[in-house]
């Protein structure tokens, strides 16, 4: 009962600390002085039609670099967490044909749309991350598909380690041949709104998307290692 | 936008008060996932400015009145990141409510009262 108690106490009073919060909320009216920077600067400086992807790439690529550290510490976590002790090993049955033979048709079709997905980042809503996202669905599809299959370990791990190395490298080539760490410029930028523009944005962006996909990968690999 | 903020709100205190009153342990993670999404949606809707459009400068945005024309691109930019984080670390916490399931076969939280103080 007290923990009832306790319980109402602690939502009624976040509730009247953060109720005015919601109710004098003023809606945006303009751009604030630092979106105004990125919207007016952005297309000459970067390259990138898609605004968003200018500002997470490039105007503050050092926090998406960050970002996926934080990814690769969890899934780290989450391989020290499951990997401890050996399991008892659960059967294992093979799935329908149904679904055998839907993920033959699906599988390619599911991986090309993620690798379009983050290379055409810089042009369309969509990048690194949702693309890695896709093509780990496609993974989790063939898992269930044929449960009893084993990963390639080695080739994971390869894909892991040379993207997230290439990424922190063309950081660094920003830094020598251009104005600072994960300057795109270190390639010409090219014509504005096409695939190959925005100087090395795709590349960094296609590097993120293999990174986060073989993460969320080893993510399954690990959960479905039971 | 003010709807949308008082919706995103809402979702906060609907996961915390799941976050303290449920006794299973998926239920817990639930909540914190609620909490999350409750967060993005008040952080977008403040970005969000009336009758503007997403801000990816093709054919429908003229580059040269953008400014008129877009909404506020860096929470859009945080929340893109906050999305990814919160995906690890919901990942995360299932997997710990996994280990611990392993160890005493049961879903309540108060049977592993072990760091209880």
């Amino acid at each position: 009962m007290g923990k009832r108690i306790f319980v109402i106490i602690t939502l009624a009073l976040f509730v009247y600390i953060s109720l005015p919060l919601v109710l004098d909320f003023i809606p945006t009216q303009q751009l604030s002085y630092v979106s105004q920077k990125y919207v007016q600067d952005g297309p000459e400086e970067v390259g990138a039609q898609n605004l968003v992807t200018a500002i997470i790439v490039t105007y503050r690529g050092l926090d998406t670099l960050g970002e996926v550290a934080v990814l690769f510490i969890a899934t780290a976590g989450i391989g020290f967490i499951l990997s401890r002790k050996k399991w008892r090993k659960r059967k294992k049955r093979s799935s329908s044909s149904i679904l055998q033979t839907g993920t033959q048709v699906l599988l390619p079709l599911i991986i090309m749309f993620g690798i379009y997905v983050f290379t055409n980042g810089h042009l369309t809503p969509g990048g690194g991350f949702q693309g890695g996202v896709i093509i780990a669905s496609g993974i989790l599809v063939y898992i269930l598909a044929s449960p009893k299959n084993k990963f390639k370990d080695f080739l994971i791990s390869l894909t892991e380690s040379i993207s997230g190395f290439g990424y922190v490298l063309l950081g660094l080539l920003g830094l020598i041949l251009a104005a600072g760490f994960l300057d795109n410029s270190i390639l010409p930028l090219g014509k504005f709104g096409r695939l190959f523009s925005a100087g090395a944005i795709p590349l960094i962006y296609s590097l993120i998307g293999l990174k986060v996909g073989s993460e969320l990968v080893n993510i399954l690999k690990y959960l479905r290692r039971d | 936008m003010q709807l949308i903020t008082g919706l995103g709100f809402v979702l906060i205190i609907i996961g915390i008060w799941g976050m303290l009153t449920r006794k299973n342990m998926v239920k817990i993670v639930l909540g914190f996932s609620l909490v999350d999404t409750g967060i993005h949606i008040i952080m977008v809707s403040i970005g969000y400015i009336k009758g503007k459009t997403a801000p990816i400068l093709n054919e429908a945005v003229n580059k040269a009145k953008a400014l008129q024309e877009v909404v506020d691109p860096v929470p859009s930019v945080l929340v893109l990141t906050a999305i990814v984080i919160g995906l690890a670390v919901t990942a995360l916490m299932l997997v710990y409510v996994v280990r611990l399931h392993k160890e005493k076969n049961s879903m309540q939280i108060d049977d592993h009262g072990e760091l209880e103080w």
